[in-house]
């Protein structure tokens, strides 16, 4: 029995010998999900087994007839596919198994990239003290996926969440909301008053963002308020920003609001400016600015790095009203610290819809508001259900 | 007119909005050259926009000098500066400002022995803008306030030598100061914020929030 067993082995398996360990039984070969295509994956079950020092290698050709080139090396019992969520998810089954992902494989000496829709065959092969052993070859198409399904968490919570602000957002217009007292955005007036009353100017202070960012776009919407209030009073308004972008858009933003407010004489592009582009320059800049002009206000809205400091501590050496606000939680304890009024995240972006009163924008703070409810339940919710070994709910929002 | 200057971009952001909601969810090649490509717009937009920021960098600092306001002296230096660097980089140690930029030579001296000293000293100064900072805050005037110094001598005891040698709970304590209190604020922030993003996002693609091109309240 045990010869005719070896016999059958050989057959289907040409290299075998008795001292060497044989291909993984069920190797599973196919096409990387939810990718851009040019890689397939190759899984196989872990062997605990198996003696210390094999490894797996993995053959690619581009003919089923060969010649096979080596593609990839994987340890035994490395690279778990539990290691890889978004590919396998989070069964138990993946702490059984390895895989690897290839894109590329070297033949004559040359890279060569997995193209798509194109047929590649792959084997593995188990390579240990007594030598290595090959699996039966696979046939595979790599190819590119329209839709990514390890995101698709992440799609329904943006769906829901835009739902709801927009929900919020049409009910706004039928009746009144209620939204709570951001201290730092009333202080807006107070500060804009007294640089009227003072005849000073007000210094508004962009972070280092890029106009791609979110904070950086907050800011701007904020800017045209403030600019629109500057006008009213006839207050000079000075803007400094360190991206050139940013300079622009502040400046057609600030001349629109003057225009808005019927003065567009007062409007003066010079005061909009890049100070400079390099994140000390700037800072040094601005710190001359508020010493030598000393304005009666500093507005800080964006996004900060280091520099936060050096420009909060200055100024708040000038004896100016300083509001800030910026969504870097790194430095939020420097404006709370050194500013008279300091917009903590989320109030950054609140800010434009606060100050303009317009019912549709405060609407859109009411769905945030909902929004932020609804992730607090699931939060509650998750913890008690993972403490009890249930980590369904837990799962279902980790980004893949 | 008005087309141009409001509703225009306001379907723009809309168009592109999409777009760039949509790439993220699409891992095919086409939507990534589509993600590039937009990259490479922004990069050639950046690129013009920065012959606008140096226009308003000289121009600012030469109206200041032309009309002598006080301390107009810095803006002779900062202009100054900005004349002999741009010397330095057309002559590019001798090889010409069209071939690529030298490792060598005086842009790169300038840049090494003045530019970075300069950034290094005012980041330095940050250790001092944080003690009369820390001193201000740290003033044990209300319970807050207090707190705050507690935990603060806690945390900087706990990160150094000597809070392991007063106790060995110290750095413990320090640790679970900024692992559970300090964390726990942060994912808070960290909500709001992405919740804030959001809005803000669908506010500027529908065309609520327009204040960047004017108007906006109806």
């Amino acid at each position: 029995m045990e010869l005719f067993t070896r016999l059958i082995l050989l057959t289907l398996f040409p290299t075998i010998s008795s001292s060497q360990v044989i291909a993984p039984p069920s190797v599973d070969v196919f096409d990387t999900p939810n990718d851009g295509g040019g890689s397939i994956t190759i899984t196989w079950p872990l062997a605990e087994d198996i003696p210390e020092g094999t490894i797996y290698n993995i053959y690619i050709a581009q003919s089923a007839k060969g010649p096979f080139n080596k593609a990839a090396t994987i340890p035994a019992k490395a690279s778990l596919q539990s290691e890889d969520k978004a590919t396998f998810g989070f069964g138990p089954e993946t702490s059984m198994g390895q895989f690897v992902h290839v894109s590329e494989f070297i033949e004559d000496d040359e890279k060569l990239s997995l193209e798509n829709e194109n047929s590649y065959f792959v084997r593995i092969g188990v390579q240990s003290v007594g030598g290595e052993t090959r699996g039966r070859i696979f046939e595979v198409i790599p190819s590119q996926q329209l839709f990514d399904w390890a995101k698709l968490n992440n799609l329904v919570l943006a769906i829901i969440l835009s739902v709801v602000i927009l929900v919020s957002i049409s009910m706004a217009k039928k009746k009144d909301l209620f939204i709570r007292r951001i201290a730092g955005l009333e202080a807006l007036d107070e500060a804009l008053g007294r640089a009227t009353e003072m005849g000073k100017p007000v210094l508004y202070i962009h972070g280092l963002g890029e106009i791609n960012r979110i904070s950086t776009i907050a800011a701007v919407n904020i800017l045209s308020r403030i600019a629109r209030r500057t006008a009213e009073y006839d207050t000079m308004l000075k803007v400094t920003s360190a991206d050139p972008i940013v300079m622009s858009v502040s400046q057609e933003t600030v001349k629109e609001a003057y225009i808005e407010v019927g003065r567009p004489d007062t409007y003066n592009r010079d005061n909009i400016f890049v100070a400079g582009t390099d994140q000390f320059s700037y800072a040094a800049a601005v710190e001359g600015i508020m010493v030598r002009e000393k304005p009666a206000a500093h507005i800080m809205m964006g996004y900060f790095y280091a520099e936060s400091l050096l420009l909060a501590e200055t100024g708040s050496t000038t004896g100016a009203i300083q509001i800030a606000g910026t969504d870097a939680f790194t430095q939020l304890p420097f404006f709370v610290t050194t500013c008279d009024y300091t917009l903590l995240g989320e109030e950054l972006y609140a800010a434009s819809a606060y100050l303009s009163r317009e019912p549709r924008l405060l609407g859109s703070l009411k769905g945030q508001d909902i929004g932020k409810m609804l992730l607090l339940f699931v939060l509650i919710a998750g913890t008690i259900l993972s403490t009890f070994g249930f980590p369904q709910l837990k799962n279902l929002f980790t980004a893949l | 007119m008005l087309f141009l200057t409001r509703t225009l971009p306001v379907l723009m952001a809309f168009a592109f909005g999409i777009v760039g909601i949509a790439i993220f969810y699409i891992p095919h090649t086409g939507a990534q050259d589509v993600e590039r490509e937009l990259s490479l717009w922004l990069r050639i937009v950046s690129a013009f926009a920065y012959f606008l920021g140096l226009f308003s960098l000289l121009s600012l600092h030469w109206d200041k000098i032309r009309q002598r306001v006080a301390g107009w002296g810095y803006n002779l230096v900062a202009l100054t500066s900005f004349g002999i660097m741009f010397l330095f980089v057309i002559h590019n140690d001798g090889v010409g400002p069209f071939a690529a930029q030298a490792k060598e030579g005086a842009y790169q001296w300038m840049f090494k022995y003045v530019h970075v000293p300069c950034s290094a000293t005012m980041f330095s100064m940050l250790a001092f803008f944080i003690a009369s900072a820390a001193y201000r805050t740290f003033r044990a005037r209300s319970a807050d306030a207090a707190i705050l110094l507690v935990a603060a001598l806690t945390l900087m005891l706990g990160r150094v030598p000597i809070g392991a040698a007063i106790s060995e709970t110290i750095p413990s304590l320090a640790e679970w100061l900024m692992e559970v209190p300090n964390l726990a604020a942060k994912r808070g922030i960290l909500l709001g914020v992405s919740l804030g993003a959001i809005a803000t996002s669908l506010r500027i693609i529908f065309g609520i929030e327009r204040s960047y091109v004017g108007g906006g309240d109806e």
